[in-house]
């Protein structure tokens, strides 16, 4: 089931997360709702699709119990800010963030960890 | 030859796409170049209950329709770019990009709104998502049963406070002054909530933590004491300040940044026009920032018009 209203592909389950990440190098998902902190990262993520063809670009509802494995993250251990960001690389996590990103901080994120 | 725009709308929120909207129906080549998120504050904003017309919509949905209304008229929209250069003096202006791309126009429309104001004390980058929010909708349910800190004393903190205590076991409102810029029904209702508790005359010097925040300092204006109060999270919400300090000495402007205007929206800079929260205006309103935008949309194909003959 979809939640969000974005131009990002939605996931909607996990083991289709976990397809995702197992069958390619460089994954983004954002994790979120439809609110103020999450609507520019995906808005980001939208622009940026283009330019990092290298990179798959993913949303997936927080409140959905599908999105547990990146709720329940070590990496997002003590994140309390919406959206959960992660970048996996080689179906592994190489960074995650939390809270609202600016294009720089989305950018050098995607540079250092999934180039 | 290099392109020229009719029109640079600096800024995509409801005065920024409204005018791309007016300025692209009425068959002006019309570029909006945008530092933040399109829509603006109106993302920011759960749900509009007020704007006429529509009974009840959230604010991310107003500005999506906005968006694609401007973008049907065919006005073409970058959000999310890094500006560096503003050359507005000249008959033909110039936005510089970080990228080198250059965009000039014949007249420019500054839309940059303002973003939610910061303590900007120690330890708030490092406890921002971990402790430190500006969301309540969006981050509340973190804090269930939780010790919350609110900072502000507007309508926003207080009734954000009051909406806190359904997740949280104790809200403490800290506020500067030792009373409430918020109206009459706002205070009564934290007044009588029995799960906030206020601070006044008093502000946060420190966010201290471990990895989450903690505690926080907090000194008390009159007296200068310090102290530490344990918190599992803070949310402030004291108001916000326009985006206007790249154009500071390009256009006048107040005292509090805010660009000075005519009926018109023009600025003392010719071809430039400046509409919504930038303004210097008593009301800050998405219905508020339409009318300016619209305003200047109208008054910028007047300039060109004038301009042609």
């Amino acid at each position: 089931m979809k939640y969000l209203r974005t131009n990002i592909r939605e996931i909607e389950t996990a083991a289709e997360l976990q397809k995702i990440i197992n069958e390619n190098e460089n994954v983004m998902v954002c994790c979120g709702r439809m609110g103020p902190m999450c609507i520019p990262v995906y808005e980001i993520m939208e622009e940026l699709e283009e330019e990092y063809d290298n990179v798959k670009f993913y949303s997936m509802a927080f409140d959905s119990p599908e999105s547990d494995m990146i709720r329940t993250a070590p990496e997002c251990r003590g994140f309390m800010g919406l959206p959960f960001t992660m970048y996996y690389k080689d179906g592994k996590v190489a960074k995650a963030t939390t809270s609202i990103q600016t294009m720089a901080q989305v950018k050098e994120n995607l540079d250092q960890y999934l180039s | 030859m290099e392109k020229i725009y009719d029109v640079i709308i600096l800024g995509a929120g409801a005065a920024g796409l409204s005018a791309g909207i007016y300025t692209s129906r009425g068959k002006l080549d019309t570029l909006i170049l945008s530092e933040g998120v399109t829509g603006g504050q109106m993302v920011l904003t759960h749900e509009i209950a007020n704007y006429p017309g529509v009974e009840m919509i959230k604010g991310y949905e107003l500005a999506d329709i906005m968006k694609r209304q401007a973008k049907s008229f065919g006005c073409t929209l970058r959000a999310n770019v890094k500006i560096v250069d503003y050359r507005l003096t000249e008959k033909i202006k110039e936005v510089e990009l970080e990228d080198g791309r250059i965009f000039r126009a014949r007249t420019v429309i500054l839309a940059p709104g303002g973003k939610p104001r910061s303590l900007n004390i120690p330890g708030e980058k490092e406890f921002e998502g971990r402790g430190i929010s500006y969301c309540a909708t969006c981050d509340a349910d973190f804090f269930r049963d939780k010790k919350l800190i609110v900072v502000g004393g507007g309508n926003s903190a207080l009734e954000e406070a009051v909406t806190l205590t359904h997740f949280a076991s104790h809200v403490t409102i800290v506020h500067q002054f030792d009373h409430f810029q918020a109206f009459a029904h706002a205070v009564e209702e934290a007044s009588f909530n029995p799960k906030i508790s206020f601070i006044m005359g008093s502000e946060l010097r420190a966010y201290e933590g471990n990895g989450t925040l903690q505690k926080v300092q907090i000194e008390h204006l009159k007296t200068g004491e310090r102290t530490h109060l344990a918190t599992d999270g803070v949310f402030v919400f004291i108001g916000y300040m326009p985006n206007t300090a790249p154009f500071k000495g390009l256009v006048g402007m107040n005292e509090r940044g805010e660009i000075l205007v005519d009926e018109t929206m023009k600025t003392d800079l010719p071809g430039v026009f400046a509409a919504g929260d930038c303004v210097a205006k008593r009301y800050r309103q998405v219905t508020t920032a339409v009318s300016d935008g619209t305003i200047a949309a109208l008054s910028a194909a007047e300039y060109i018009r004038t301009e042609q003959r």
